[in-house]
């Protein structure tokens, strides 16, 4: 049940909380920078101080015990990407998440067998 | 659970290949409405800090604190194997929001310019940014229901494209449509593929 100083927000509303008040308003991640679309797996490491991890970082977490990528788990969250980078990197801080360089499809250096099958599969749907 | 994910419990993280392809064209040119058309299409918010040249162009000037900007992006995916799919990225059509042009297009097998040609001026930008990046592209000609048929070759001229880059022309509302537009920008990268890259 919502208070009263709740009661006029909805969805229409908009985001709350600020969406880097999440990230104690950092808005730039430490370590290695990672592709839009590399593959995080959650390392099924243990969480050594539930406390170092917000709700968010959970939901994240969850999204990540199967392979996927970074767009995927920040469209299924409903964060921003920029926010959504800055809880991955904390989650590979702590071991708990790994992340995998996309293979590289870099302009006229791509790897024809994975366009044909591009092409095949685009021609079959 | 979404489909398209990895299904097998302890699979070790194989390589998720994932292809990025880019539809760029102005506003309200019909971006939505292709990637709809031929993908499952996902919210996709980004919220970035203000790059200086954005500042610039935002006039925020006297403004100390961090500014940050909210962009809702056109993002679809197609998921062709088990363990190959296609992302589509709309790129934003306001010019201030280029900043995140060049993280999206890192790493982008290719793009493809979606023009209207009662706009044609609109997608003059976004050529210009894959011509000079040397991202391979190629230009869809939405034919929405009334809009002046053109030649291709007209466009052509028009947009000052070479004689090798392909012009489809695609009706961004139907998948058979979409798909022959995307399938076409594949087959246009395989054929740069053979080309020495020009420095």
């Amino acid at each position: 049940m919502p208070s009263n100083d709740e009661r006029w927000l909805d969805a229409e509303a908009g985001p709350v909380v600020r969406p880097y008040a999440l990230t104690q308003g950092r808005t730039r991640h430490a370590g290695e920078a990672f592709d839009l679309v590399a593959t995080v797996s959650a390392t099924h490491g243990r969480v050594t101080d539930p406390g170092a991890l917000s709700p968010e970082h959970v939901s994240v977490l969850h999204l990540a015990r199967m392979p996927t990528t970074v767009v995927d788990i920040a469209s299924d969250v409903d964060l921003p990407l920029g926010v959504v980078r800055i809880l991955l990197a904390d989650l590979r801080e702590l071991g708990l998440v790994a992340i995998h360089a996309p293979v590289p499809t870099k302009p006229r250096q791509v790897d024809r067998n994975t366009l044909r099958e591009v092409l095949h599969g685009l021609r079959a749907l | 659970m979404a489909y398209g994910r990895f299904e097998a419990a302890g699979m070790a993280p194989r390589r998720h290949r994932a292809i990025k392809i880019l539809l760029a064209g102005g506003f309200g040119v019909g971006k939505t409405t292709l990637v709809g058309a031929v993908s499952e299409i996902k919210p996709l918010r980004t919220e970035e800090p203000l790059t200086e040249s954005s500042l610039r162009t935002d006039n925020t000037a006297g403004v100390e604190r961090k500014t940050t900007t909210t962009v809702a992006m056109d993002f679809g995916r197609i998921t062709l194997r088990e363990d190959l799919v296609l992302y589509l990225f709309g790129t934003p059509g306001q010019e201030r929001f280029w900043f995140m042009w060049d993280e999206l297009a890192l790493g982008a097998l290719g793009a493809v310019v979606l023009a209207d040609t009662r706009r044609l001026a609109g997608s003059f930008p976004a050529i210009d940014y894959f011509e000079r990046r040397d991202i391979p592209f190629i230009v869809a000609l939405n034919c929405f229901d009334g809009s002046r048929r053109y030649e291709k070759e007209d466009v052509r001229v028009a947009l000052d494209l070479d004689p090798g880059l392909p012009i489809v022309l695609c009706d961004a509302r139907s998948r058979e449509s979409a798909k022959e537009v995307l399938i076409a920008l594949v087959e246009h990268v395989l054929s740069v593929a053979d080309e020495p890259v020009s420095r």
